[in-house]
């Protein structure tokens, strides 16, 4: 077997993986503070894409303020879906919460495509693109600026939910909620962070996703439905857990699109992660490193 | 004048009509739907056969997921598989319609149990992964089988026969259909009647109790999985006829979403809100389609976003029907109903 084709797929895994890992961050942070299934977290990623490349090449806004609009927008976006409609269904069925999710998420894909079309547009270089040279595999400068990027945000991240107030607040909401108001945590307001923070994080996801490929379309929205194997595998309420999960799911995909595909002429690929996800429902339901909940009778 | 609901035996509180006039105006109903190919154009009558199809799907869902309780994601997957079984029993064996559709549905209802297995470990949002899962490996085999399911190219579909006679226009597969929908109405509105259908009730209202009240909760579980995906199979099948060609790109996820769409705006856990829903959520594209040409002399540009547009209806409907109108069209006609019932008594 050649090693530095293994390689190469391993590389191009983590760097696909890495942006689940993103994604599936925010799926699993909105899960835990409001038990919403989000089903539109791709779309979130997918408008982030959207908007940065709006203002990267019809404003020609430097890359760094294109990036803190984007986050802006995004936030923004994430408060209004929660206040508007995910609150007034706080207590429905799961089904209503999974379907609402869905609506949402056919909305956003019409408004992208009624504004944009369906064609691919090309997403400005923000990184260098020419290849360095890392043993024997030459690897593109873009791949190591998305994995920098997603480690600097993984960190900030953990260290927001560690040491900050509003952090700290989230977490007490995720862990009791009744608990957590009679302390003075306006649950309301937690539940808005979330959402917030969970776009904003898709929409770095989205950003990335834009500069490695070298433009993005409607497909991008698929992200969504790829990272439920990433928090079904990591555990649909650890954030640790859709991290590593999602570097596995990445890697696998590649692995199974790089030696699997040529045997089956195509589309292991794709279905590989789905493969993990009901091997993991049938022997691992809670996941890696999920929260067990045990219901006896 | 009827002032309430007066009822003294259980089975006055069973019956399927609640008055002698229902039953006429049923029938009436009836009439009017069978005469409909004498005058309604084909475009339309397309349109009128998409429904029916519709219909027998989505009370399938609605038996799974409204009544039931187990979120499914995975009909757009049935019915291919339903689809597919038809059209290669069909073209292989030569078999004719009146047995490859009941032995798809049949086909369909086997995978649908399989896939129901694990639904006693996992429940809820999981359930509705696994399902999920299921729809992407489903699509994944149907490209890859290509000796089956001609692969990307696709199956083409046999025209139905009854004797010499060819079912093959719009107006002999309207009676197809309608024949099948109006069974597959009746055996549903009957399902519940029976202790099968109360034991679904039962588990979509509290499983645990259900459990202690006796139900097999596996046995349940499974048969209303096998039913739902009965019919989803059978509508699938049923599909195939009409479309004449099939692919797997017949039935993507958003097939899926378009139906669990429709029981959730016609009604969970009513036959009547899926038929709701079935009409609307069809006739949507094309009464967007109408709006549009009629628009498109001042917006010459409409007509090409008609899909997004679609899209962007569904999504908002749906929302606007789960926020508002958790129960769907059904308890609004409902109470609609009663409020005149009751005029100018209402309260």
């Amino acid at each position: 077997m050649d090693i530095t084709f293994l390689l190469q797929l391993i590389i191009n895994g983590l760097v696909v993986g890495s942006i689940y890992a993103l994604v599936a961050t925010g799926f699993v942070i909105i899960y835990k503070a409001t038990s919403a299934l989000n089903l539109a977290q791709g779309e979130f990623l997918m408008v982030g894409a959207y908007i940065c490349l709006n203002l990267l090449s019809k404003y020609n806004l430097p890359f760094w303020q294109a990036i803190l609009i984007t986050f802006l927008f995004s936030a923004v976006l994430g408060m209004a879906i929660e206040r508007l409609i995910l609150r007034p269904l706080i207590g429905s069925h799961l089904i209503s919460v999974i379907m609402v999710t869905l609506g949402l998420s056919s909305i956003l894909k019409a408004l992208i495509q009624l504004a944009y079309g369906t064609d691919t547009i090309p997403f400005p270089e923000v990184f260098p693109s020419a290849p360095v040279q890392i043993g024997p595999i030459p690897v593109s400068q873009g791949y190591l600026y998305a994995i920098g990027c997603v480690s600097i945000l993984v960190v900030i991240l953990t260290s927001f939910f560690k040491y900050s107030k509003i952090g700290v607040a989230m977490r007490a909401t995720a862990s009791n909620q009744q608990v957590a108001l009679s302390m003075g945590i306006s649950v309301k307001k937690m539940f808005a962070i979330s959402w917030a923070i969970a776009a904003i994080v898709s929409s770095v996801g989205g950003v990335l996703l834009g500069t490695i490929r070298g433009g993005i379309d409607m497909s991008l929205s698929f992200m969504g439905l790829k990272v439920l194997p990433v928090v079904i595998l990591g555990g649909l309420d650890s954030i640790l857990g859709a991290i590593v999960g999602g570097i596995i799911i990445g890697v696998l995909e590649n692995l199974s699109g790089g030696f699997i595909d040529p045997l089956v002429g195509g589309g292991a690929k794709e279905v590989a992660p789905y493969i993990a996800l009901i091997l993991i429902l049938m022997f691992k339901p809670y996941g890696l490193f999920g929260k067990k909940k045990i219901e006896r009778v | 004048m009827r002032c309430g609901d007066f009822k003294t035996s259980y089975a006055s509180d069973m019956t399927i009509f609640e008055s002698g006039f229902a039953r006429v105006m049923l029938g009436l109903f009836l009439c009017l739907l069978f005469s409909l190919p004498l005058y309604v154009p084909g475009y339309l009558l397309d349109i009128v056969n998409r429904i029916g199809i519709a219909i027998i799907g989505a009370i399938g869902l609605n038996i799974l997921t409204g009544f039931t309780g187990q979120i499914s994601l995975g009909n757009a997957a049935f019915m291919a598989i339903g689809a597919f079984s038809c059209g290669y029993l069909g073209t292989k064996f030569g078999l004719p319609f009146y047995l490859c559709i009941p032995l798809a549905g049949l086909i369909t209802a086997f995978f649908g149990m399989f896939v129901g297995i694990p639904s006693l470990r996992i429940k809820g949002l999981y359930l509705a992964m696994a399902t999920l899962a299921a729809h992407f490996i489903v699509e994944f085999l149907i490209v890859k089988w290509e000796s089956v399911t001609g692969g990307v190219a696709g199956l083409s579909i046999p025209a139905p026969k009854l004797g010499s006679f060819v079912i093959d226009t719009d107006k002999s597969i309207f009676f197809l259909i309608f024949i099948v929908a109006i069974i597959a109405v009746l055996f549903a509105k009957n399902l519940f009647r029976t202790k099968v259908g109360k034991a679904f009730v039962a588990i979509r209202d509290q499983a645990v109790s259900a459990e202690v009240m006796g139900v097999n909760l596996l046995k349940y579980k499974l048969l209303s999985f096998g039913i739902s995906s009965f019919y989803v199979g059978v509508a699938g099948a049923l599909m195939a006829y009409q479309a004449k060609i099939i692919s797997p790109e017949t039935f993507p996820i958003t097939i899926a979403i378009d139906y669990l769409g429709m029981i959730i705006i016609g009604g969970l856990g009513s036959i009547l809100g899926s038929i709701y829903g079935a009409i609307f959520i069809t006739l949507l594209p094309e009464l967007l389609r109408m709006g549009t040409s009629a628009l498109s002399g001042s917006f010459p540009d409409l007509i090409n976003k008609l899909a997004a547009m679609k899209e962007l209806v569904f999504g908002l409907l749906v929302i606007i029907f789960l926020i508002f109108e958790p129960n769907g069209m059904a308890s609004r006609w409902h109470s609609i109903k009663n409020y005149w019932k009751l005029y100018p008594f209402s309260h």
